[in-house]
């Protein structure tokens, strides 16, 4: 063989080996061969994904994967989770190490173009927020020109800061510290006089402070983190999945049902929305290329979307989170399910 | 019997001043013999009086002791120890499923104690290999299960004090071999072998060690074609390995360096073909030599491993901070922190100190 036969061989293996057709449903189909769903989740973020004392995920992304787990395979713990860095989790996406990424990632438009990601619907609408000593009689943000504040480099909070204070001809004082246990202990020192992150972490950081109610979280909410699960390009089919899967959990809570009345209702609701929901009217399934009972799997193992918030970031939780604009759109908050029907 | 005091007998026997022997003439000898090494005691004993009193209140007295809830724990200044009650598991073994964990415990003990066998110059001998070759499918097995009724554990889940030490231990075990013939390929004299070792060894040396598992977890995979996944431990074990060897390999290079020429003469003139030269003469010389830096490799080694928490993989280190992100123990990083140092510490020691051994048996020619 020439060189030159050599290198249009390898050109050629190279060519097909890039130009793999996307075939719709492969990635339902790789799961369901599988037999286990394969979710990138977070390494360890408290209430989203972490692992708990024995080493078993729990959180609200987890329980995304779950309920997507149990939708095409009828079993919430057939997903093998797999902890990703802010770095890694793009690429385990588009080499197909893991089959959705739920992993607190924001929507951008960037990310939808650039990156070749699909956002499914959003399950949790997140934004940075402020903290703040009591003592120093800040009611607002505005009120914070000329102070010290303690922030995690390296992610958008910096440069969100940074954009907020000189929109506002605001000055600030930024003391920047990588680690996330240093730069609490910082701000719980007094080093600054507020502390920025997302407001979601805001509330735990609080709840580890040596007395919580010394410290305040300010109204304001300075920029929009919408977070939600993302699957490859170029698989429509198990991006539909995905995202009516989400769909499926917010519908649930709209119509009230819950991990508790689920087949109570599948049996005795005559309310078409909830018979189509749960598959006790027919169809639904069918066109998802999945069992009629998806929503109600997804339903039955992780609860509805309220029950899951509850759960794993509510008022009752470490975090302590309201819901605020994660309610239902009927209360307020920005979580509409489009209709299963 | 008394004796009368006689002035020529108190002359004979009379004692030393008392500054210049017992306790005083001991610290005046060694701590306080000049006004610089005064002042440093001072300083010193002024350091131990602000640290220690401090840490023994935070440690012992003022601590939490057995298993209660962190709620306890935010009422006192002191270590919460109950952090370590709940979360011991999960730093010592990650995310392995927790009624399984029995079972990376025992294959620990089997890899530390088949280790520790292989330390002892009186287990060198044949069935040293027979243990290897018995104890190291029996970790296998008992790591992964899928027979012997044992359950399926993927790989993904492994994590903790065995993954540090499976990490560590394979990278090394591949890594010194690999990096024994680097070093002799590095000193050949064939120009193809000798530019391709150099270019390997000063390559892996050039880049950090957080770039090349960079590489391995996320670059690797964007050049297979879709669907085709190589394992993530399986990348990064191959990548610590490939680094491991790069470093061993300078460490032996320097031993091959000092050894006179007149070794490898002598070698020669005996005729021995070049394996056999480098097997019974110069390698047993050349690695006696490098057992310092060999060991200095192998302990920062072993610490370095640490570094695949940036690839999301949950060793000792990785599992210690993912203990840290419960929101219900959140904060208890020193306690933490401490623990994982400890366990560091043990293992880095016991190495220092084995080195220090062998360097005593094997330097029986050139001892001081």
């Amino acid at each position: 063989m020439t060189l030159k036969s050599f290198l249009a061989a390898g050109a050629f293996v190279a060519a097909s080996a890039v130009a793999m057709p996307a075939i719709a449903g492969e990635t339902l189909d790789a799961v369901r061969d599988r037999g286990e769903l394969r979710c990138g989740v977070n390494t360890g973020l408290a209430g989203f994904s972490n692992p708990d004392s024995e080493g078993n995920w729990q959180g609200l992304d987890v329980d995304v994967c779950k309920a997507i787990a149990a939708s095409i395979l009828g079993d919430a713990d057939a997903v093998s989770y797999t902890p990703l860095t802010a770095q890694q989790r793009f690429t385990a996406l588009q080499s197909g190490e893991v089959d959705v990424l739920s992993r607190n990632t924001t929507w951008t438009l960037t990310r939808d173009t650039s990156l070749g990601l699909h956002f499914a619907p959003i399950t949790f609408y997140d934004g940075q927020g402020f903290m703040v000593r009591k003592e120093l009689g800040v009611e607002s943000v505005h009120d914070l020109d000329g102070a010290t504040i303690c922030v995690q480099p390296g992610t958008t909070t910096e440069l969100n800061l940074a954009d907020f204070f000189r929109a506002n001809e605001m000055d600030f004082e930024p003391v920047v510290i990588e680690d996330f246990e240093e730069v609490n202990a910082a701000y719980f020192a007094g080093r600054c006089d507020a502390y920025t992150t997302d407001s979601s972490g805001l509330a735990s950081v609080r709840s580890t402070a040596p007395d919580p109610t010394a410290h305040m979280i300010l109204p304001e909410i300075i920029s929009k983190e919408p977070l939600g699960p993302a699957v490859r390009q170029g698989d429509d089919e198990f991006f539909n999945i995905v995202k009516w899967v989400v769909y499926a959990l917010i519908e649930a809570e709209e119509y009230g049902v819950n991990s508790e009345n689920l087949e109570e209702m599948r049996e005795t609701s005559e309310n078409p929305g909830i018979k189509r929901l749960l598959g006790a009217e027919p169809g639904m399934g069918e066109h998802l290329d999945l069992e009629e009972d998806w929503a109600y799997n997804a339903i039955e193992a992780v609860g509805n979307y309220g029950e899951i918030f509850e759960r794993n970031v509510g008022p009752d939780t470490d975090l302590g989170l309201e819901r605020g604009i994660n309610g239902l759109w009927t209360d307020g908050g920005l979580m509409y399910a489009m209709p299963v029907r | 019997m008394t004796m009368p005091n006689t002035q020529h007998m108190s002359e004979t026997s009379q004692r030393p001043p008392v500054t210049r022997v017992g306790v005083i003439g001991w610290l005046r000898a060694n701590l306080f013999n000049t006004w610089y090494n005064s002042l440093l005691t001072i300083l010193i004993l002024w350091l131990f009086y602000k640290a220690i009193p401090p840490f023994v209140d935070w440690a012992i007295l003022d601590a939490v002791w057995g298993n209660v809830e962190s709620t306890v724990c935010r009422q006192t200044d002191g270590a919460c120890w109950a952090f370590l009650y709940e979360k011991a598991n999960l730093i010592l073994f990650g995310l392995y499923p927790f009624e399984e964990q029995w079972r990376p415990t025992i294959a620990m003990i089997i890899f530390v104690s088949l280790v520790a066998l292989s330390c002892h110059p009186k287990a060198w001998r044949k069935s040293l290999i027979f243990a290897w070759v018995i104890g190291v499918p029996a970790i296998a097995i008992l790591m992964w299960g899928g027979i012997l009724g044992l359950s399926y554990v993927p790989n993904t889940r492994w994590g903790g004090l065995p993954l540090t030490l499976l990490l560590s231990g394979l990278g090394l075990m591949f890594g010194f071999p690999i990096g024994v013939f680097l070093a002799l390929g590095r000193r050949s004299n064939m120009p193809t072998i000798r530019t391709i070792c150099i270019t390997y060894i000063e390559l892996i040396r050039g880049v950090p060690l957080i770039t090349i598992l960079f590489m391995a977890s996320v670059m690797f995979p964007l050049f297979l074609p879709t669907g085709l996944t190589i394992d993530k431990l399986l990348r990064a074990q191959i990548g610590l390995i490939m680094f491991a060897s790069a470093y061993l390999a300078e460490a032996v290079r320097g031993g091959l360096q000092s050894l006179p020429s007149g070794q490898y003469e002598a070698a020669d003139s005996l005729g021995l073909s070049y394996w056999k030269k480098m097997r019974l003469i110069i390698l047993p010389q050349a690695l006696r030599i490098s057992i310092p830096a060999l060991v200095n490799s192998f302990i920062s080694f072993f610490k370095d491993t640490s570094l695949v928490i940036i690839i999301g993989l949950f060793d000792l280190m990785g599992a210690t901070k993912a203990a840290l992100t419960d929101a219900a123990w959140r904060g208890f990083y020193k306690e933490a922190y401490l623990f994982t140092a400890i366990i560091y510490f043990v293992f880095c020691f016991f190495m220092s100190k084995y080195s220090q051994y062998l360097e005593q048996r094997l330097y029986t020619g050139t001892r001081r």
